[in-house]
């Protein structure tokens, strides 16, 4: 059986994104929860599934806060950034096999004003194996750990800073059309090339933000996604990869390829359809270099061919390839790609801020947990 | 000065490598059924599946992988070390570590670059790789 089109994204929710706050990861997941539900035109107490993200939430919150009289199917997806997408995945098979109809997807973070992190992954079991191994000698943060990714794929290829400061000015233009959005004031090339260096060769303007708020998505079975307040986003292709040596990035026998690119050849073979037919990719944007890797393993250029691929702004709205119209997590917010689905379902429905002209089918990505990857090609029903 | 940076906490799976390194050599896991060479240590080995293992002393000899030069503390007890590069290595043993590195300039570092492993001793009870030129 093919997951294809047995499920549609029927409603999406934000927060207003912050940076400073004294409320909970919890509260914003559940007010990001109910801007889904109700965007879909259902009530809370039609979810009978979740999938929510992280340590901010369990199932048991949303029962208790919605009154959920009858819950079929929970389940977390701990992928990292790569979560939110791959809960895409796990919620499709949920509906596909008749257990539910209606999944939530939530997230809600503290991200600017709760713990930073560099302190937040050296309490993931996920990060066990770094943080014994990498992290007692310095090499803590994902700036650190993902920063001979890029200089391998310089030193091998020949990509250039000022070709990721690329993703990094093109996402930020994107930024300065939304009203939600937390850093929207335009910068150039230059600008990125003057910002100050984290871990080289990573600049500060090619690092996300922290950020504080929430975000979520409902999945619906397609045959009750019809009757629903809008226009169903039809999942046509999804898939999850995971990396060789997951847990250090150090041992991986290329540092230039992704989970992704192990999945996106299963995507596209579910959906159906080529890369040419994509008008609007949303793409997991923790790093420039890991947007610029990912439309690699993507298949929309050949391995090493990503620097030339994203320049003369080509990711920017009107460009060849539109990428991250809402911001992404470099100047929206840091919702961990949740945003990103919610941008593509309004790219789909015809109501984004800075909307691709005619867009009828796009993708989304989630990057993670040091190189776990997920993607899902949707069309407009 | 109390010692103030991330301190590892082994295993009695991963042990006799922090052990090693306290006695300056570099220790590192290998099948005892196959041979294979394993890194970071674990308790299977992903070869043939025995679960039997064994510590070989390794040459400390590599080569230069990839690199990063950290300008930001993520960590206050890394503030004083500021920049630092750390450095991947391909070890003749067929697997990868990295390590901060130790008489080697900015301007060095390259793909391919001939390291040979150090020890730095942080505390009584820890002493860290580093790599310097070979």
């Amino acid at each position: 059986m093919s997951l294809r089109e047995k499920a549609a994204i029927t409603g999406v929710g934000e927060t207003t994104y912050l940076r400073g706050t004294d409320r909970t990861p919890l509260s914003f997941q559940l007010e990001a929860s109910l801007n889904a539900i109700r965007d879909a035109g259902l009530k809370p107490t039609d979810i009978d599934g979740l999938i929510p993200y992280g340590h901010g939430a369990v199932a048991e919150d949303f029962i208790t806060n919605f009154g959920i009289p009858d819950l079929r199917f929970s389940a977390t997806t701990p992928m990292g950034g790569a979560s939110c997408v791959a809960a895409i995945q796990a919620a499709m098979a949920a509906i596909a096999a008749g257990i539910c109809k209606h999944v939530l997807i939530s997230l809600g973070r503290t991200g600017y004003s709760g713990g930073r992190i560099g302190t937040r992954v050296q309490q993931m079991p996920q990060f066990r194996t770094i943080g014994e191994f990498e992290m007692p000698l310095g090499a803590i943060a994902p700036a650190q750990l993902y920063a001979p990714m890029a200089r391998r794929h310089m030193e091998i290829y020949g990509t250039t800073s000022r070709q990721l400061a690329e993703v990094a000015v093109s996402t930020r233009y994107h930024a300065s059309l939304q009203t939600n959005a937390t850093m929207r004031t335009p910068f150039g090339i230059d600008d990125h090339q003057a910002s100050r260096m984290i871990s080289d060769p990573l600049r500060l303007l090619d690092c996300s933000l922290e950020s504080d708020g929430g975000a979520a998505v409902v999945v619906s079975a397609p045959d009750v996604a019809r009757d629903l307040a809008k226009r169903p986003i039809l999942v046509m292709g999804v898939a999850e990869g995971h990396p060789d040596s997951p847990s250090a990035i150090t041992q991986r026998p290329d540092l230039t390829t992704l989970g992704l690119a192990k999945a996106a050849p299963k995507a596209f073979a579910m959906a159906g359809v080529d890369r040419s037919a994509i008008d609007v990719a949303e793409v997991y944007d923790c790093f420039t270099y890991i947007v610029m890797c990912q439309l690699e393993d993507l298949g929309f250029c050949k391995k090493g061919e990503g620097g030339g691929f994203v320049e003369n702004g080509a990711l920017r709205l009107g460009g060849k390839m539109p990428v991250n119209t809402h911001g992404g997590l470099l100047s929206q917010a840091h919702m961990a790609g949740m945003n990103h689905i919610v941008e593509l379902t309004r790219q789909l429905r015809g109501e984004a801020q800075a909307q691709v002209q005619d867009a009828e089918v796009g993708l989304v990505t989630g990057y993670g947990d040091m190189g776990d990857g997920a993607v899902a090609i949707m069309r407009r029903a | 000065m109390e010692y103030d940076k991330l301190v590892p906490s082994p295993t009695p799976d991963t042990q006799p490598y922090w052990t090693g390194l306290q006695e300056n050599k570099l220790c590192l896991q290998a099948c005892a059924d196959c041979g294979k060479v394993r890194h970071y240590p674990r308790p299977v080995c992903d070869a043939c599946y025995s679960m039997n293992a064994k510590w070989i002393d390794a040459s400390g000899r590599g080569t230069v992988h990839s690199w990063t030069i950290t300008h930001y503390a993520f960590h206050p007890g890394f503030k004083g070390d500021l920049p630092y590069i750390l450095v991947t290595v391909d070890l003749a043993e067929g697997v990868r570590m990295n390590a901060q590195v130790r008489g080697i300039a900015t301007d060095d570092l390259r793909v391919g670059l001939p390291v040979q492993v150090g020890f730095d001793k942080a505390t009584d009870d820890l002493t860290l790789p580093v790599f310097e030129k070979a």
